[in-house]
């Protein structure tokens, strides 16, 4: 079937804020769609609140929308653009959650727009469990036994027939948010309380358990036609119980006869047919019984999901490319097959590798929350790793991580025999973060496969691999020295994914002394396409994987190329905004005329699209792997500032290898990063930096911090996103801090700085190049007091309160650091303004977290000129000499996880907690931060009562506030020492109880659902620990919250701007056009 | 770990280690992508003669079960992986893979660069190989595969056929613990010739309604039209089709007389039966991916594939309407002849291995046979 022509022109909705659940992964299905429709002739217009993201680049879609994804937004959208139709199966649970408001409320109707992907009854089939469970009912397809409750009581009357343990999953939530699992009564009773609040429509399923079942997904395509595919299988080496999102998971299904896969492919075809999803991809779970392979579904995504990104990337596949084509009408055997050209996208993708994905977690910020892993989702981002042997997949993997480990290095455990034996059984079975690491440990420790399966129900098959690893390593460790082990032994054990490092740690040698040895005996590896056909025909893609065997089958072109090191797995402080660097690069210099190489290993992101660069190597970011790609590419550089630490830490290694490192070089690097020469260099220029010293000790840091003053800002040298960083206020702290938080050492030394109160944070950006030329991309003005991280802070551009002159001065100390440092490409300054003067807190000479904001914002491409600049061409010559100037203003606010983790404070400081990031922008601040927060999912009320309880330096200023507040027509709401001091001040406000004076308290009446908004600082441990209720709580029933006076004050701007004024939403296009 | 050696007829040569029965072992190296389904290929008696390379390199995971058997043993003469598991791990797995193969004597390489051997299989096309595990002397190895007759001209299914006539009555176990069906009817007598056929199609015909006899490749038209059946059955089989003594000339008595379904060499015989012709492909269709096009309702399957010779669509113009085409080479992969009530399919409707999704084709049948 042809393309249908009454599709002419697309409302795709993007997913938002990168959030937990809901991550990169969606702006690489977003771009696909938005490139596959515009190639089709659609005309496309987008939705996304997410700047970060390459979908939104003005290029990508006719008319982009940064605005938030609501239902008044979109339907002002919908009046103003008159698409045909939306799309809403690309931005994972947010986009189907608009569209179907969307259709409920007769929006779509009123305008005549129809949904293509899937329709709303779709839709409600597959995400109402009621709905989804007659419908697999009707086909035959099992469930786990389970039923509905809306009400506390008929929860607890469902228990009787379930018994325990209890899988609770709310409706309508993403990544299973309120959910859990209930061994008794009590936990019962207190997860069935969260779902019900969780769920939008205060619905909860209450689900036999299939704990320690296997787990399998599949990723099933289906066109107008009714032809159905399967793409991938994915089988979970955790069993059922962790959410799929937190399970290493494997493609393909390892541990299933045919016949067993078959009846899954059949139950997903019939799945997709009753569900009725007529085009696009879907994504079904399913339980088998690993003792008899009794199989129950447990649900199904109607829509591209993380998991389909997996399959995208695990296969060479591109189902949401394939999915937008079949939305416009194609069948699938109208496409083709983009890797091999000649066959068509009917088909089933073949693999003749194994693909392991291990999430990743950043616990280590939430030092409260319970690790256990379960059905919520809590993992931050991924990496995948390819290799011929599931071994050397799983090894690979495990050293893409960044966590300092290979995969095979044995934990902390106690010395005490029993009491060890303990600790390691709990931690076999009891899924949590580290559980890899002790199940290698268990196998050490001499535990059997049948034990080890018992106590984790991971399937023996897997097990056995990790076994036969620790017996390899420990062979290995027995010949005691590197020359003693024999070629053919070290052979063997790079093919079964053993990592350079690790093999230097078994022998007593170092990670080069390994490499020099492999490469004086030939032992390197040899690099093979994903084709998806096992080979059967020639590919034309060259999306590549290292692995230890005879042939290669991609050597390097003669043309010049480029190398660009990707930022490895997503975690908080780096995040999307480096992959979106990382593209740029790619296509800045593919357009110039190199080749780009690109090097990443993660599944989520658009740099890993086996179209985005000339040449993909998934590869581990590690220097062993990196040096095997480079030394065989041999690219004129590589590009190492654009991708986050994770390229940083390499550039040293690399260069001392050989590999040229384009642009700023290393040693600048170094300049800005050591505090040491940092220091030298702030004086060298005659700028101002906050007091500070380096401690190797705790008696160092005492003097330091004694030198300097009270409170000081601490943290550990070479840290990503303010990683155990903290404002301590007295000696005694300090003392906490050196003891708990950070191990002091000569090698790894604490930072110490005066602490800025009261300051005003400001985020810079430049591109400067090799003539010394630079181009200021923007100045950002931080909402929230220095102190907050910079990437939780909310911020505007241009400065809201700065003085131009101010904003000059910084503008020119800039410069003069990018000059002396030789910056060529990127580099963001991070200045603090107390009273008039300029403080230099950090420079980073390399891509920032703000390069796709600002990039946006003004239209300038930042790190497609940094790139350019970095090849030797010129600011001259790139005509990108003038400063981008506009009329709109720009706010930037932060989205946290906090919901997802029990028990953390919300509370912002100067460790970074935040997962993702929006876009507010309109002609003035207030409506621009109105829309930031809106985007940012807080629901800013239009009336009611406003809590208002802050510390006593805050207090002058929520008296405006208050006034604002209540000319507003809002009623507010104070406990004592605020009700008291805005008395004084004429305001008389109603009193109500903190939660240690009595009930009801503030809390109760949070928890009411009586409080709309709540205005909340503090200072000081106690206090912090008194409030915290309110904050939690606040959080949990979705009333906004600000902690901080900067963020109320304009928060009630925006308040103002909403109930006063009309708003308006404007494409990407408009804002810069008018310049 | 004991090493062996494969060699093949154009002098390329693998080193690996030994899996399965030690010795010596000569034939037509192949390659299939199926990701599942190893024990079903190594019994699907269409394999023999062929030294089967798996793409998909971890193999053996779930071991062996009687139940996935496709015939009574092996029938491949060797098998090529990447690697197999020391560990079988499925509830109905009984041995492992290696202990499968000693058991059977079929002898084996593993550890070798399959996807190598797989590339150059798809450039230089299948032939003859040797593995052994005993002599380790690549240039002697090579010199057997030269000498080793190819498939071409070999008549393979009269070999593996039954010697003797039998009934069949077995419906689909239920091997999963499904839901027990109904017995079925057994409303039409069927024969079902022989090359080589795999048990699952005798369960799915008798699915339909169908009382198998399975007779020996070489029965008469007249002896099995002295039956009255209510339709023939051309079952797949090894090798070349152009070779199976006679058959062609049996069909083409059979053709007119009563509804014919043939799958893969069944299907080869037909079209030779007509007057068409069949030529060896490079290196075959062998996975379970291969995307199959119905031209008549324009929907797309996928499809089980096993066969290194084709029809060629010219020579059965007039002759018959092609039906299915691969559209990932456009080979012919399905013939109608309405007048005659007859039809068949280069690919394998029952699977085992593979997606079920032309299995609706047995119930074509049947309704062929009752007039529908």
């Amino acid at each position: 079937m042809p393309k249908r022509n009454d599709i002419r022109k697309v409302l795709v909705i993007g997913s938002g804020p990168i959030v937990i659940g809901q991550a990169v992964e969606f702006d690489y299905s977003g771009t696909q769609a938005t490139k596959a429709l515009r190639e089709e002739g659609v005309e496309v217009v987008l939705l996304n609140s997410n700047p970060a993201t390459v979908m939104t680049d003005p290029e990508f879609a006719h008319r982009t929308y940064i605005e938030p994804i609501t239902v008044e937004v979109a339907e002002r959208i919908i009046a103003q653009e008159r698409p045909d139709s939306v799309l809403p199966t690309m931005g994972g649970q947010t986009a189907l959650n608009l569209a179907k408001a969307l259709a409920e409320q007769g929006i779509l109707e009123k305008y005549g727009v129809k949904l293509i992907g899937a329709s709303l009854e779709a839709i409600n089939k597959a995400e109402d469990r009621l709905l989804f469970k007659q419908a697999m009912e009707r086909i035959g397809v099992a469930l786990p036994k389970s039923g509905y409750a809306t009400t506390m009581e008929q929860a607890l009357a469902l228990t009787e027939e379930i018994g325990f343990p209890a899988i609770i999953r709310p409706s309508f939530t993403l990544g299973g948010t309120g959910g859990g699992i209930a061994y008794n009564r009590e936990e019962y009773e207190a997860i069935c309380r969260s779902g019900l609040k969780a769920s939008p429509t205060s619905t909860i399923l209450i689900e036999e358990s299939v704990l320690g079942w296997k787990e399998y997904e599949l990723e099933v395509v289906r066109d107008s036609a009714d032809n159905v595919i399967i793409v991938c299988s994915i089988e979970n080496l955790d069993p059922m119980g962790v959410h799929t999102g937190d399970s290493i998971t494997v493609a393909p299904a390892q541990t299933l006869t045919d016949r067993e896969y078959q009846r899954l492919r059949e139950a997903s075809m019939r799945i997709i047919r009753e569900i009725g999803v007529d085009t696009g991809g879907s994504n079904i779970q399913f339980g088998v019984n690993p003792r008899d392979g009794r199989i129950v579904v447990i649900e199904m995504n109607p829509r591209v999901s993380r998991s389909s990104a997996l399959a995208s990337k695990a296969t060479g596949y591109p189902i949401a490319k394939v999915a937008a084509k079949l939305a416009l009408g194609y069948t699938l055997d109208e496409l083709r097959n983009d890797i091999t050209r000649d066959t068509p996208a009917s088909f089933e993708p073949t693999l003749d590798y194994v693909v392991v994905k291990v999430p990743r977690f950043n616990f280590e910020k939430f030092p409260h929350a319970n690790r256990t892993l379960s059905t919520s989702m809590r993992a931050v981002g991924e990496v995948m790793a390819i290799g011929r042997t599931f071994r050397e997949a799983y090894l690979k993997a495990m050293r893409s991580m960044e966590s300092g480990r290979t995969g095979l290095e044995s934990p902390e455990l106690p010395e005490d025999k029993d009491e060890r034996r303990k600790v390691l059984r709990d931690h076999v079975r009891v899924p949590r973060p580290e559980r890899p690491g002790y199940l290698v440990q268990a196998f050490r420790e001499g535990m059997t496969v049948e034990e080890v399966h018992e106590l984790s129900s991971i399937d023996p098959w897997f097990l056995r691999h990790i076994q036969a690893l620790v017996h390899e390593a420990k062979r290995i460790q027995e010949f005691g020295k590197l020359e003693k082990v024999p070629d053919e032994v070290l052979r063997a054990a790079k093919a079964d994914g053993f990592a350079d490092r690790y093999l230097a740690q078994l022998l007593g040698c170092t990670e080069a002394d390994v490499r020099a040895r492999r490469h004086e005996k030939g032992i390197r590896p040899v690099f093979k396409r994903v084709d998806t056909c096992a080979a059967e025909f020639e590919a034309y893609t060259p999306y590549l994987y290292s692995t230890y065997e005879e042939e290669d089958e991609a050597p390097p072109t003669p043309r010049q190329k480029v190398l660009i090191l990707g930022s490895g797995p997503i975690r908080i402080g780096q995040g999307i905004e480096f992959d979106y660097c990382c593209v740029h690069a790619a296509f800045a210099l593919r357009e110039a005329g190199y080749e780009t190489v690109m090097v990443n290993c993660n599944p989520e992101t658009v740099s890993t699209d086996y179209d985005t660069s000339d040449r993909l190597y998934f590869e581990p970011l590690t220097i062993e792997d990196v040096l095997e790609v480079s030394q065989r590419e041999k690219p004129v550089g590589a590009i190492v500032q654009f991708g986050g630490q994770t390229p940083l830490r390499l550039s040293v290694p690399l260069e001392k290898a050989g590999l040229p490192i384009l642009g700023t070089p290393p040693d600048a690097i170094d300049r800005a990063e050591d505090r040491e020469r940092f220091a030298q260099l702030i004086e060298k220029l005659g700028l101002t930096q906050p007091e500070n010293g380096v401690a190797r000790s705790h008696e160092e840091a005492y003097r330091v911090a004694d030198r300097i003053g009270y409170p000081v800002m601490v943290r550990p040298s070479y840290v990503l996103g303010g990683r155990a960083m903290e404002v301590v206020y007295d000696q005694q702290s300090l003392e906490r801090y050196m003891r708990e938080a950070v191990s002091a050492s000569p090698e790894h030394p604490v930072l110490i700085d005066r602490f800025l109160k009261d300051a005003t944070e400001v985020d810079l950006d430049l591109v400067a190049d090799k003539t010394g030329a630079v181009l200021v991309g923007g100045v950002l003005e931080h909402v929230e007091e220095a102190g907050v991280h910079s990437g939780d802070a909310a911020c505007t551009l241009p400065p809201h309160s700065l003085s131009p002159d101010l904003v000059e001065r910084m503008k020119d100390q800039a410069i003069a650091l990018a000059k002396e440092l030789g910056v060529v490409g990127l580099m963001n300054v991070q200045f603090a303004i107390q009273g008039k003067t300029i403080y230099v807190l950090e420079v980073n000479p390399r891509a920032s977290r703000t390069v796709p904001f600002i990039s946006k914002a003004t239209g300038m491409p930042l790190a497609k000129i940094a790139s350019l600049c970095m090849v030797g061409k010129t600011l001259a010559e790139l005509g990108a000499t003038q400063e981008p100037e506009f009329r709109h203003v720009a706010v930037k606010e932060s989205v946290f996880p906090f919901a997802r983790f029990a028990g953390v404070d919300v509370i912002l400081g100067p460790e970074m907690k935040s997962t993702g990031e929006v876009m507010g922008i309109a002609d003035d601040y207030a409506s621009a931060f109105a829309k930031s927060q809106q985007a940012a999912g807080v629901k800013l009320p239009r009336s009611g009562k406003v809590f208002i309880s802050v510390k006593n330096d805050d207090k002058p200023a929520v008296v405006d506030l208050a006034r604002r507040l209540r000319s507003l027509g809002f009623q507010i709401v104070t406990t004592g020492g605020t009700h008291d001091y805005l008395a004084t001040k004429g305001l008389e406000t109603q009193k109500v109880l903190k939660v240690q004076e009595g009930r009801p308290h503030i809390v109760d009446k949070i928890v009411d659902g009586q409080i709309v908004l709540v205005i909340n600082t503090t200072f000081g441990k106690q206090e912090i620990a008194d409030s915290f209720s309110i904050r939690r709580e606040s959080l949990m029933h979705s009333v906004p919250y600000y902690t901080t006076v900067q963020a109320a004050r304009m928060a009630v701007g925006a308040l103002e701007a909403l109930l006063r004024k009309e708003q308006t939403v404007r494409p990407l296009q408009d804002y810069l056009a008018r310049k | 770990m004991k090493r062996a050696v494969l060699a093949l007829a154009d002098g390329t040569t693998f080193e690996g280690r030994a899996l399965g029965a030690s010795g010596e072992t000569v034939g037509e190296v192949v390659f299939n992508t199926s990701m599942t389904g190893y024990q079903e290929i190594l019994t699907d008696p269409s394999y023999v003669g062929q030294i089967v390379t798996m793409a998909y390199p971890e193999m053996g995971n779930v071991g062996a079960n009687p139940g996935d058997q496709e015939s009574v043993k092996p029938h491949a003469v060797g098998m090529i992986v990447r690697n197999s598991s020391e560990q079988a791990s499925n509830w109905r797995s009984q041995e492992t893979l290696d202990v499968y193969l000693k058991r059977h004597g079929i002898v084996g390489i593993e550890g070798i660069d399959t996807r190598r051997l797989v590339r150059h299989v798809r450039t230089h096309g299948a032939q003859m190989g040797v593995i052994s595990t005993e002599d380790h002397s690549p240039a002697a190895l090579v010199e057997r595969a030269r000498e080793a007759r190819g498939m071409e001209g070999l008549d393979l299914a009269t070999g593996v056929s039954t010697q003797e006539s039998y009934l069949f009555t077995t419906p689909s176990p239920n091997l999963l613990g499904e839901v027990p069906r109904p017995a079925p009817e057994l409303r039409f007598d069927v024969v079902a010739y022989d090359y080589g056929l795999k048990r699952s199609m005798l369960h799915f015909l008798v699915d339909v309604g169908c009382r198998v006899k399975v007779v020996p490749a070489g029965t008469t038209a007249e002896a099995v039209l002295a039956e009255k059946p209510h339709g023939i059955f051309l079952a797949n089989g090894p090798g070349d089709p152009a070779a199976v003594k006679g058959a062609d000339k049996v069909v083409a008595g059979l053709l007119g007389k009563v509804p014919v379904f043939g799958i893969c060499l069944g299907h080869q015989i037909l079209a030779l039966a007509l007057g068409g012709r069949t030529y060896k492909m490079k290196f075959g269709h062998r996975g379970a991916n291969q995307p199959v096009k119905d031209l008549t309702t324009g929907k797309v399957e996928i499809t089980s594939q096993n066969h290194g010779f084709a029809v060629d669509d010219a020579s059965v113009k007039g002759k018959a309407v092609v039906s299915h085409i691969n559209l990932n080479d456009g080979t012919v992969e399905g013939l109608s002849i309405p007048d005659a009530r007859a039809f068949s399919v280069q690919y394998h409707p029952e699977a085992s291995p593979g997606p079920h999704d032309a299995r609706y084709l047995f119930s074509r049948f049947a309704k062929l046979m009752a007039g529908e």
